[in-house]
């Protein structure tokens, strides 16, 4: 029964090597994302750096023989030691740099997830209804962002940090109450194309609430923008908790962060290089490789340039 | 192009009084107060101060007499340096924060345009890559640190500028804290510059350009540029503000008069009415820049114009 053209032959004996598992499979979005961040050299070696960052901040205090609030009193202000285990010396107070170290990148990384995700939630949200809603309702929130990005939004940070405390959990939620705003522009924009597909009205044709079709229709398809963006939000965020730290205004002694640790390390780095190094190379590493990440995500999953 | 940017000039003042009154409310909330030592006052005297400075009438008065004497350009008195009042203290630094965050606004935004321009013409060459990489050193290197840096490199160790303070004047006192401020912009800047050049240059005016056989400095010159600076020129509002707080750092890292030195102590002796002047004057500051901002955006882009 071959055609002309010889077309059901070939479709034929596609089909059959369907049934045997042979054929070419296709490839999902997800899937050719992951391979062009895979192809994407810097991106990886980033993703690997700051995974030996996280192990090193979470998992290395337990392979210390000191803590970060010991203070060793045969040892103050003393370059590396590698028969006391002080790896990378000792501050003024005779604490282990090391363990001091290992201990401000873990406030400095939980401080940039919890407060990513204060904003993840805060700008979707925001965002996703303004864009939906549209008209008067996203002119009047949309105005609102505007006002809040013209303001020297730092300045409000440090009030707030000084009216309620150095209580780190206000210092997560504070950043990341003010970190929303570009997030928010970005899910926006996004809402006001898909609210016009054809999915999004056969939701609304068959009865589904506005908040159904936000949460359960529109939200979903807004994953590879959010992803992109918040990963650029996380180096944002350590850039402005090391900022406060480095002020003064972070988290309270014995406990550390890397911003406290540079603004202790800068004054005697003449005398004590040893205090400025390591946490500046560890803060700088991170922030670079996750943008580094984040660049390499938005060229994976939004190919617009190819 | 009156009528908008009139339009403009009116939308920013309730922008600025919502600021105010937020300010104003926050920074009441707070527990303490400007007179809180480590020794307790005598109660009468701690009622006296407070009658001094109005803090005893309710709070929604303070607020009606704060704003009605803003608005007649008085700002209060300092309530911990009771010598100066607020606007004596802002008027001192004011032209000298002035002069860094402009000088640095300037020199990083010329920067940042022309590296992020050659960048985009030589796309994946040695020259993209090389300059690729000191953008990425200006945008991940924090402020402080570089500004710790460059004091120890360029002030202790080489000794070719001064490592802080300001003895009225040399311009070499600021050529320091300017780089400081200048990298993150300028940085910001030439990756946004890069970006929207590159994707002018795909476009197909910019073929029919080739094609009619226009040079390449004409095609850039006449064609590229002004449709790639929109997003550059967007950014420079946000930009400002971000100098304006590294300003904050800069100016206590380098020991520099300018308004933000005491915000931090301020802050935290609760001296309300210079916190409240500080914040304020930067606030203004970002206001009329972001005015000028949106008058050249309009000017680039009629679009917007009639919107």
């Amino acid at each position: 029964m071959a055609g002309l053209t010889g077309k059901d032959a070939v479709l034929t004996e596609y089909a059959k090597k369907l049934e045997t598992l042979d054929a070419p499979k296709g490839r999902s979005l997800t899937q050719d994302a992951t391979r062009r961040l895979v192809r994407n050299t810097a991106a990886v070696i980033s993703i690997g750096v700051v995974i030996a960052i996280v192990l090193f901040a979470f998992v290395g205090p337990y392979f210390l023989p000191w803590t970060y609030d010991k203070i060793d009193w045969s040892g103050i202000r003393k370059p590396p030691n590698f028969e006391a285990g002080h790896f990378a010396g000792t501050d003024q107070n005779g604490r282990d740099m090391l363990a001091r170290i290992m201990q401000g990148t873990q406030m400095s990384l939980i401080v940039a997830g919890v407060a990513t995700l204060v904003s993840v939630i805060i700008g979707v949200v925001y965002g996703a209804i303004a864009g939906y809603f549209g008209g008067k309702v996203d002119a009047v929130m949309m105005r609102f962002v505007d006002i809040m990005y013209a303001l020297p939004y730092i300045l409000f940070v440090i009030i707030l940090v000084v009216i309620f405390g150095r209580n780190p959990v206000l210092l997560f939620v504070g950043i990341g109450c003010l970190e929303w705003l570009t997030m928010a522009r970005i899910v926006r924009g996004q809402t006001l194309s898909i609210k016009e597909r054809e999915f999004v009205e056969a939701a609304r044709a068959s009865g589904a609430s506005s908040w159904a079709i936000i949460f359960r229709h529109i939200v979903p398809n807004l994953t590879g923008p959010v992803v992109i963006y918040a990963t650029l939000t996380v180096p944002e965020i350590i850039l402005t908790e090391s900022f406060l730290s480095y002020l003064g205004l972070g988290v309270q002694e014995p406990q550390t962060s890397l911003g406290t640790l540079i603004s202790f390390g800068a004054p005697v780095a003449e005398t004590l290089p040893w205090m400025l190094i390591g946490p500046a190379v560890v803060l700088v590493s991170l922030l670079l490789c996750l943008t580094y990440i984040g660049d390499g995500l938005r060229d994976a999953l939004d190919p617009k340039d190819r | 192009m009156f009528g908008y940017v009139s339009r403009r000039v009116l939308s920013a003042i309730p922008i600025a009084l919502i600021a105010v009154t937020a300010c104003f409310f926050i920074l009441r909330l707070a527990p303490g107060g400007p007179f809180d030592g480590e020794r307790a006052l005598p109660p009468v005297t701690l009622a006296n101060l407070r009658a001094h400075y109005n803090l005893d009438l309710p709070l929604i008065q303070q607020y009606f007499l704060y704003v009605g004497r803003l608005l007649q350009g008085d700002f209060g008195p300092s309530m911990v340096y009771n010598d100066f009042t607020v606007a004596q203290m802002l008027w001192i630094g004011l032209p000298f924060t002035l002069m860094l965050g402009f000088s640095a606004f300037i020199i990083g935004t010329i920067v940042g345009l022309v590296a992020g321009a050659l960048s985009a013409v030589n796309q994946n060459k040695l020259p993209d890559y090389i300059l690729v990489m000191l953008v990425m050193v200006g945008l991940v290197v924090p402020n402080f640190l570089m500004a710790a840096v460059l004091q120890l490199v360029f002030g202790v160790y080489l000794d070719w500028f001064p490592a802080g303070g300001w003895q009225n004047g040399s311009i070499a006192h600021l050529v320091l804290p300017v780089t400081v401020l200048v990298l993150p912009h300028a940085g910001r800047t030439a990756r946004l510059m890069r970006g929207s050049m590159i994707e002018v240059l795909g476009t197909n005016y910019i073929r029919t350009a080739k094609a009619k056989g226009l040079g390449q400095r004409l095609i850039l010159a006449r064609h590229a540029i002004k449709p790639a600076l929109l997003p550059v020129v967007s950014y420079l509002g946000p930009g400002l503000s971000y100098l304006l707080t590294g300003s904050l750092i800069v100016e206590q890292v380098f020991a520099l008069p300018g308004i933000g030195k005491y915000f931090i102590s301020a802050a935290l002796n609760r001296d309300y009415g210079l916190v409240l002047g500080t914040t304020i004057l930067y606030m203004f500051i970002i206001l009329a820049v972001n005015l000028l901002v949106d008058i050249i955006y309009a000017w680039l882009d009629p679009k917007v114009r009639y919107h």
